[in-house]
């Protein structure tokens, strides 16, 4: 037996395991099996399978495997409490929120238990991050659905969102996932992991202890199948997802041309960047908490150490210390860091990763861990940015180390990534270290931190990573919608042909109106045009571009990146130009409209409302601000309005010229790039731009114009992966096909129909879908 | 029970002053705060082990008593507790009886600590050099040492002269601890830095590292009297600084918090702290130190109740 004189000795910690047991009566009271949550009530268990306890294998409950008639009933629950709910008062549905808040925080134990039980974390995590960030995120939530009337006023809610989440945080998903939908009005299906069911099933039960009204939420558990049955569901309008980057594409492909909303928070290969000035104790704990908190199981995992070669020794030499002192192990004990691995498929894939990496030549330096599902927390070395334990996102315990010799080589190592979901900075330097996390292709930076969250603080990636923001003021605002106007039906589309005409065009010179790519007229690249027809026959020859001028105008307005380091008032010079010089040929482009069979009043109209549009983006241009937030003590957050780069842009038929401007200024006043398919009936008002676009200094490759069959050539902008949006503003189909053809590098889409009404296509909103946040946290302390 | 360990160890020998090794090392504030929180939350004892990392908790205590008003009586009360730090029955229960690491007084009662410690090993700690200030003449600062090394003080704790560690003056601090590491002959020395006025992070590091380049054989947190004394945060500054110190030169210093620490938990702490970062070495009293005086009370009421399963009250433990 050991004595006290024996722990002397050794100072070892001894066992020191938290008390589970109002977390096995909860088990117990479940025993016969769970149901789904539809209605306010819990259905009978139906066909059931096993939940398992990754620490020990062992079954801890059964839940039932949701059918797409399980799906149906509660969607049909959802639908009929959706009217009732989006008209209680902002007031009445915080005090639910609230409610839900105060309900969560009352039972935070069992809850944190549960998780633990289920998941794996250790009990510590689980009590100290995942239960405070549910609760905080219920009651920033409650704040939001008080002020959503003044604060997000001509907006409503989607109606149902289908929700499914990860098994990594299960209860903190599902709070990031309801009370946003319920605070802004939605009613929400929710669908957890088929690993991880049981605090979404307790959850449901503390919210029908709280009084939550019935058919709110409805929770259905289930594989991927019943996960595929709800997002899938015609009855959903929004689709909110967290998970793989396989499964988020399978989504996207899913919603395409049903007009659901979509966002999506996807995996990552976040970059953890050690520069040369860091605190290297700071940076040593910095990995700590980025790759083996949480198993590593975390989508923002900073998994790609990048050191300053200066430091690297140190840096290395530190850290595999410190790795040695990490215990791996039952997450019930005290002191445990690192708990079970959440499956055994998981181990698998961790594995398999880790196998395939040392084939390749990579250096392991590993932690101890017990038998069972566990990974020791594992330094990989020797590798190169092309390994697989480089490019793959392994969602385990290991991390890679690699060096760069100046701040540029990081940034950009770091961004050489599918992903861009977050990044970690380390250095002493403000001026530095923001200016690493400018450059960093990342939805959330954090300078001398990571993993730190917070409900107020918008989380979100780009890339591969997805996209719409989840906390703070944009993750609501992905939970309203106010859709635009829509008159009439759009435009029916002759196609396009390259033979030539049966009636003689115009007199005069002949114009040629050939592609604008790169700031220069140029030919397109298969040779030939099509007839522009007006409304008294012919008006002349147009080019019908191809996939090589999309290449190549995409190529000319990746290079024009200067566009989007340029201030808001110097673009705004350039588009006040732009105003002064159509203003001048007003005349002409009014004629050019009504050859198109408008009025001459209406004409005219739409080139003044085209002019005062450019003016109105002008004045935009140096107001696309940020905000500053303090969620907590001592930590500054930026949000920070980022170009989203490169927007294809796919123009309506009608409206030809205010069509174009209507989506074309936002994008350019917020700093894209943009390669725009002109109205394809009606493109000469476009052409005839070249020259007012040339006049007014906007440099060249900052608006691409590749004129010919619509959906064709967005198409091939959808495709392409180094666009980083495509709006397209068409037919039902060529959204369809748009929105399908974005999964390939989960492009943000936005289409919208060719008839809207384009007189009224004007708004911050047009603005917000040109940009996306970067939230900046910098904690600061002297 | 661990009398002298001190004599075992292989003192630091300082070095010549070496301002790389300090100058352009970065801390950052928030990050050290963050890991001294997550540090204590994430280590925990129970039952067997939470009692005996109290008993080791005891057996690093520097048993404290500066205060204006010490009398000779006084300082014979705290040598009896320091002699038997829980009561007998407590240790009858534990089945060992540990004694403190030390007893730390003023200089002129140091006499009356060594008369009442003799025969038990426990050594006696001796602050000096104008103490708590140290803004005295350094010929009277290096003549205290003297006294209290003549008194029979086994440890010396001196103040290091703040101005020197704000202004930057590292030469002028260097070769003031030198000298009064000379002063302390074969008694060990205790540099304390007074953290809470050396206020930055960065200064407290800097002011550590020439410390230990100075020959110190112990750095200290503070002296009790400043407005902060220790504190987690400060403490994972130092410890890394005499783990840098380690690294570069091969020398073992010990750490010693003092100040502020009250409770059975601050103990635990504490120690997790050093087990973490240093590991098992530094758990002993050659090389680890609570500066503390009402700490005792609470660990003693903690293993009372772990022998009893009843929970204490202070009055029916001897005070210090």
């Amino acid at each position: 037996m050991t004595t006290i004189t024996d722990i002397l000795n050794t100072m070892d910690y001894g066992p020191a395991r938290e008390d589970d047991a109002v977390a096995q009566d909860w088990l117990a009271r479940h025993l016969a099996g769970l149901g789904h949550f539809i209605d306010g009530e819990f259905t009978p268990a139906g066909e059931t399978f096993a939940v398992r306890n990754p620490a020990t294998g062992g079954a801890i409950a059964r839940v039932t495997q949701g059918t797409a008639a399980d799906v149906e009933r509660a969607v049909q629950a959802a639908r009929k409490a959706q009217p009732g709910w989006a008209a209680l008062s902002g007031h009445e549905r915080a005090r639910h929120l609230y409610a839900l808040a105060r309900h969560v925080q009352q039972h935070a134990r069992l809850l944190a238990l549960l998780e633990t039980l289920n998941n794996g974390k250790p009990f510590r995590e689980s009590r100290d991050a995942d239960l405070p960030l549910v609760v905080r995120h219920f009651y920033h939530h409650a704040g939001w659905a008080e002020l959503c009337e003044d604060e997000f006023s001509g907006k409503v809610p989607h109606g149902v969102c289908g929700q499914v989440i990860p098994w990594n945080f299960p209860l903190l998903m599902l709070a990031w996932k309801v009370a946003p939908a319920l605070a802004a009005g939605n009613t929400v299906v929710l669908k957890p992991a088929e690993y991880t069911p049981l605090t979404a099933l307790a959850f449901a039960e503390i919210a029908r202890e709280a009084g939550l009204p019935k058919g709110v939420l409805n929770i259905v558990t289930g594989d991927g199948e019943t996960g595929a049955a709800l997002t899938g569901h015609p009855g959903i309008d929004k689709v909110a997802f967290t998970g793989s980057t396989e499964v988020g594409r399978i989504i996207r492909r899913q919603a395409a041309g049903t007009g659901k909303a979509l966002t999506l928070e996807l995996g990552g290969k976040s970059p953890f960047i050690v520069l040369a000035d860091a605190d290297l104790d700071a940076a040593v704990e910095g990995v700590v908490d980025a790759i083996w908190f949480n198993q590593g199981e975390v989508c923002c995992a900073g998994s790609r150490i990048l050191v300053s070669e200066s430091v690297a020794p140190r840096f290395e030499t530190l850290l595999r210390r410190r790795m040695a002192t990490l215990r791996t192990g039952d997450p019930m004990e005290k002191s445990t860091d690192i708990g079970a691995i959440v499956h055994p498929v998981q181990l698998d894939r961790i594995r398999r990763l880790v196998d395939q990496g040392t084939a390749e030549g990579a250096v392991l330096h590993q932690g101890s861990a017990p038998e069972g599902c566990f990974f020791p927390p594992t330094l990989v070395t020797g590798v190169e940015p092309a390994s697989i334990l480089s490019t793959e996102e392994i969602f385990g315990p290991v991390v890679t180390l690699t060096t760069f010799r100046t701040p540029d080589e990081a940034v950009s190592l770091a961004n050489n990534t599918r992903y861009g979901l977050a990044a970690s900075i380390w250095s002493e330097s403000a001026a530095l270290s923001l200016d690493v996390a400018s450059k960093l292709r990342a939805g959330v930076v954090w300078i001398n931190a990571t993993n730190v969250f917070d409900a107020a603080a918008p989380f979100g990636g780009q890339r591969e990573s997805g996209f719409g923001r989840e906390g703070g003021r944009e993750g609501m605002a992905a939970y309203l919608t106010g859709k635009p106007a829509q008159t009439g039906d759009e435009t029916v589309l002759l196609p396009v042909s390259g033979l030539p005409g049966d009636a003689p065009m115009p007199g005069g010179i002949d114009r040629t109106a050939k592609l604008y790519i790169g700031g220069k007229q140029v030919r397109p690249d298969g040779g030939q045009s099509f007839t522009v027809r007006g409304s008294k026959g012919p008006l002349g020859l147009a080019g019908i571009g191809t996939r090589k001028d999309i290449r190549n105008a995409v190529e000319a307005a990746r290079k024009a990146e200067g566009w989007s380091a340029q201030t808001g008032h110097a673009r705004a010079q350039v588009l006040y130009f732009l105003a002064e010089n159509l203003s001048a040929r007003a005349a002409e482009f009014a004629r050019r409209l009504e050859s198109f069979g408008q009025s001459r009043r209406d004409a005219e109209a739409e080139v003044e409302a085209s002019i005062r549009r450019i003016f109105w983006y002008a004045a935009q241009a140096d107001k696309i601000d940020g905000a500053s937030r303090q969620p907590l003590r001592d930590h500054l957050v930026l949000t920070v309005p980022e170009p989203l780069g490169l927007i294809g842009i796919a123009c309506p038929v009608a409206h030809p010229l205010l069509g174009l401007l209507s989506l074309v200024l936002p994008a350019i006043a917020a700093g894209n790039r943009v390669v725009a398919i002109p109205s394809q009936a009606h493109p000469l008002p476009a052409t005839d731009l070249y020259q007012v676009l040339d006049t007014s200094d906007l440099p060249g490759g900052v608006l691409n114009i590749v004129t010919g069959d619509r959906d064709q050539l967005a198409r091939v902008l959808a495709e392409h992966d180094d666009v980083e949006a495509v709006w397209y503003a068409g037919s039902a189909e060529g959204a369809k096909a748009v929105e399908q053809a974005s999964a390939g590098n989960l492009k943000q889409t936005w289409c919208l129909p060719g008839a809207t009404d384009w007189s009224a296509a004007q708004g911050r909103e047009f603005i917000d879908r040109a940009v996306q946040i970067k939230t900046v946290w910098m904690p600061f302390g002297g | 029970m661990p009398a002298d360990t001190l004599r075992n160890q292989t003192r630091n020998p300082g070095m010549p002053l070496d301002t790389a090794m300090f100058e352009g090392h970065r801390i950052n504030r928030l990050a050290t705060e963050r890991r001294a929180a997550s540090l204590v939350s994430r280590r925990g004892v129970k039952k067997l082990h939470q009692a005996a990392w109290l008993v080791n908790a005891i057996r690093c205590i520097d048993l404290t008593t500066l205060a204006g008003d010490d009398t000779k009586g006084r300082v014979r009360r705290l040598c009896a507790k320091a002699r038997q730090p829980l009561a007998p029955r407590i240790a009858d229960a534990l089945g060992l009886n540990p004694t403190v690491g030390a007893v730390c007084v003023y200089p002129t009662m140091t006499r009356h600590a060594v008369h009442a410690l003799e025969g038990s090993g426990i050594p006696v700690a001796s602050v000096a050099t104008g103490f708590p200030a140290g803004l005295m003449p350094l010929r009277l600062r290096l003549e205290e040492i003297r006294y209290a090394v003549d008194e029979g003080a086994a440890e010396i704790d001196i103040v290091i002269t703040r101005e020197h560690a704000l202004r930057g003056d590292w030469s002028a601090l260097h070769d003031e601890i030198a000298a009064m590491r000379d002063a302390c002959g074969e008694a060990h020395m205790k540099a304390i830095l007074a953290t809470g006025d050396l206020q930055t992070f960065g200064n407290v590091y800097a002011a550590s590292m020439v410390a230990m380049q100075a020959g110190a054989d112990f750095i200290k947190t503070s002296t009790g009297k400043e407005g902060v004394n220790a504190t987690l945060p400060v403490s994972l500054v130092m410890v890394r600084a005499l783990r840098d110190y380690l690294d570069a030169t091969g020398h073992r210093v010990g750490f010693k918090p003092a100040g502020g620490m009250k409770t059975a938990k601050d103990a635990l702490n504490w120690q997790f702290l050093m087990r973490e970062e240093m590991g098992r070495d530094w758990l002993s009293p050659d090389l680890f130190r609570l500066g503390a005086s009402s700490m005792l009370a609470d660990i003693e009421r903690q293993l009372d109740h772990f022998a009893t399963g009843r929970y204490a009250a202070a009055h029916r433990h001897a005070i210090a």
